[in-house]
């Protein structure tokens, strides 16, 4: 298993580099000026200004020294101070946002992180719930229904159902609000009373002891996360039943069955839990399809997370942010998906005593 | 002679079947057993079915779009405003300014005289019903040139990887893992917005942006197939006559292997239309008033408040999107139940 774990590890900076790469790669369809908020804020006014930037940041260079100088940064020449580079934490300016790409992860990720955090906890127990029973009921009625069911799932594009579900439960019923919080929750932090502990709504409500704040902020969270929750149900439960099916065929469940266990224990216990083994790969992949679908449900639903801010960047074109955001993004995925892959080589006994 | 053709005793199924003297159609030669079994059951289940008649009244609507639709701009794709308001009209309104002329099944099926705006207009005055039955154009346009084009790179990655194995195999497998860590509608919003400055607002951003990002499935796909069919005797046999590698690789094996990936990739334009529409609605992509399913969606944003006055901006483009993407789905659903490696050699 450390052979496995190790060789896993090793993949990181190949996915590293490939993944800042291709990112910077991209940057280079822009021109050196448009480059510059990599490094400065304003937009260059004229042309002296310009050769200035290109020089002082060596934007003409090649290829390998300009990209290894947005990766890791350079020594400033006069004060010798570090500065710049994207493993530091410089991720450019965002000219549309006026201001520092980091910024705007720091503001706007503990929001997306809140949205996926509730979402993580539905779309496994649906999914997995519906897959056992699917996959129990062969063939009948609740089968065929689960299977229609994600069907309509991976066919509903996710703006069409956000705005659907906006349609019918904002503007007609008005249950549910679009948005991040009410009026008087941002007053209310504005004001300094509640303390923000850990920056996600949700949590520091319940550390202030606030469960007005709690309920405001899950009513506003509530339609994304059905939107989210939705469309990942349906791969989930597929997976979740055929899984199910191919192990309740195995040999030692009919063990356990002959043995006289009860049918729910034969399925609770010894069946669905090397069943899930699949959900554990799965739910890697869903993470990334999570942070790719806050990019649509959080602009329909106009929650300030980071895939608003990625989409509100890129339709007025400000590449350098848009790049900035994909790039943090990228970073977490790598990570995640390094946790999920551990976590399954623990919990496979295959991998695990290999 | 009687004694060779007698089944041997014992329950010996497969002699059985070898015996038995099945009718093989043309077709049935010219595909071989299994892909002839792959396009059988496609056929099979009365889901599959439906999802077959969907696709159906889309391509036919995509055919029949300027009997349906009449055009009166220059470029049929320019979904026709009536007026400049920025009031969205409900459905059924009369048709003021810009009338196009009446198509000929209008008046025996309503029995009104009078052009009106069958399913409302957006903001701007663009009519809804038109931008619908021409985006299906659209819709059929873009799916089919990311897929072919995404197949193809797909397949001369994968062929080249399984073929040729160890570290070329290697190297290229990683680069396929890099580009499947990023979020693929992310990325493609991001490139596209790179590549609208320089090409300009049209489809072609949007398109090399989520070609660009979408062929590392069809790859996967091609190169597990490959690996297995490589291990073949005909492919020794090519080999040991002196032929090579390229001609062994495109010749010999990859027509072979390729048929389940181009099934596969014909159901994937489902999933291309979706993540073009996503990326109109986003506001990437073609001109304002271009007729395509998402940029009609996309006119619903500003009207979240009060959407339920202004349903019909969002039910009738995203029903339509939702009906398209699921008549491939459904073939799709019969598809991977056919394509279980599990399933071969079962009728």
């Amino acid at each position: 298993m450390l052979n496995y774990i190790l060789r896993r590890l090793l993949l990181v900076p190949v996915l590293l580099f490939g993944v800042t790469l291709i990112i910077f790669g991209m940057l280079q369809f822009l021109s050196p000026v448009e480059r510059s908020a990599l490094y400065v804020k304003d937009f260059p006014k004229n042309d002296r200004q310009i050769q200035g930037i290109i020089t002082k940041y060596g934007l003409d260079k090649p290829f390998f020294d300009q990209y290894w100088r947005w990766l890791v940064g350079v020594n400033d020449p006069v004060t010798g101070e570090p500065e710049g580079g994207i493993l530091r934490g410089d991720f450019g300016y965002s000219r549309t946002a006026s201001q520092d790409v980091i910024d705007i992860i720091k503001t706007r990720f503990p929001n997306t992180l809140d949205l996926a955090l509730w979402t993580v906890f539905p779309m496994l127990s649906v999914g997995i719930w519906l897959g056992v029973k699917a996959a129990v009921n062969q063939n009948k009625f609740i089968d065929q229904a689960a299977r229609m069911f994600s069907i309509l799932g991976t066919s509903f594009p996710t703006f069409v159902f956000g705005l659907l579900v906006l349609m019918i439960f904002y503007a007609n019923l008005h249950w549910f609000l679009p948005g991040k919080m009410s009026d008087w929750v941002s007053i209310l932090i504005y004001s300094g009373e509640f303390k923000q502990y850990t920056k996600l709504l949700t949590i520091d409500a319940l550390l202030n002891g606030r469960l007005d704040v709690f309920w405001d902020a899950l009513r506003h969270m509530i339609l994304p996360i059905i939107t989210l929750s939705y469309i990942s149900w349906a791969t989930f439960v597929r997976v979740m039943r055929s899984s199910m099916l191919e192990t309740l065929r195995m040999d030692y469940v009919t063990t356990a069955r002959a043995k006289g266990l009860k049918e729910r224990t034969v399925i609770n216990k010894h069946a669905r839990p090397n069943a899930m083994l699949p959900i554990i790969t799965m739910s890697g992949m869903s993470i990334v399809s999570l942070l790719g679908g806050v990019v649509i449900t959080e602009t329909v639903f106009n929650y300030p997370g980071i895939g608003k801010a990625a989409a509100d960047a890129a339709s007025q074109l400000d590449v350098v942010t848009t790049l900035g955001l994909a790039i943090f993004t990228g970073l977490i995925l790598i990570l995640s998906n390094l946790v999920v892959d551990v976590v399954y080589a623990f919990v496979d006994p295959r991998v695990r005593l290999s | 002679m009687t004694e060779n053709t007698q089944i041997p005793s014992g329950d010996n199924r497969l002699l059985a079947e070898a015996h038995s003297e099945r009718k093989i159609t043309r077709l049935e030669r010219f595909l071989g057993p299994e892909n002839y079994r792959i396009l059988k059951g496609l056929f099979k289940t009365p889901a599959s079915v439906i999802g077959f008649m969907l696709i159906l009244i889309f391509i036919l609507i995509a055919i029949f779009a300027p009997i349906i639709a009449p055009p009166i701009n220059s470029d049929a794709f320019k979904i026709p405003r009536d007026g400049f308001s920025g009031q969205p009209q409900p459905m059924g309104s009369p048709w003021e300014k810009n009338v196009p002329e009446i198509p000929f099944w209008y008046k025996p099926l309503t029995g009104n005289d009078e052009w009106v705006h069958l399913l409302g207009t957006a903001q701007g005055q663009y009519d809804i019903f038109y931008g619908i039955i021409w985006g299906t154009r659209t819709a059929f346009k873009t799916g089919f040139i990311v897929v072919i084009a995404t197949v193809l790179i797909g397949v001369v990655v994968g062929s080249v990887s399984a073929y040729y194995g160890g570290i070329v195999d290697n190297i290229i497998m990683r680069v396929v893992d890099i580009f499947m860590t990023l979020p693929y509608i992310l990325m493609a919003l991001i490139f596209a917005s790179v590549l609208t400055p320089i090409l300009g607002r049209s489809l072609l951003p949007p398109l090399i942006a989520m070609i660009t990002f979408g062929w590392m499935g069809y790859s996967r796909i091609i190169r597990s197939d490959i690996l297995s069919i490589k291990e073949r005797d005909f492919v020794l046999a090519a080999r040991v006559s002196g032929l090579n590698n390229s001609r062994i690789l495109f010749k010999h094996i990859l027509p072979n292997a390729i048929f389940p990936t181009l099934v596969l990739a014909s159901l994937g334009i489902g999933d291309v239309v979706l993540g073009f529409a996503a990326l109109s609605f986003l506001g990437i992509g073609t001109q304002v008033g271009y007729a395509d399913w998402g940029q009609i969606l996309s006119f619903s944003r500003n009207w979240i408040t009060s959407l339920q006055n202004y349903w019909y901006i969002v039910v009738w483009p995203g029903l339509t999107l939702v009906l398209f993407v699921m008549g491939w789905n459904l073939i799709g659903d019969a598809m991977r139940d056919v394509l279980d490696p599990r399933m071969r050699g079962k009728s």
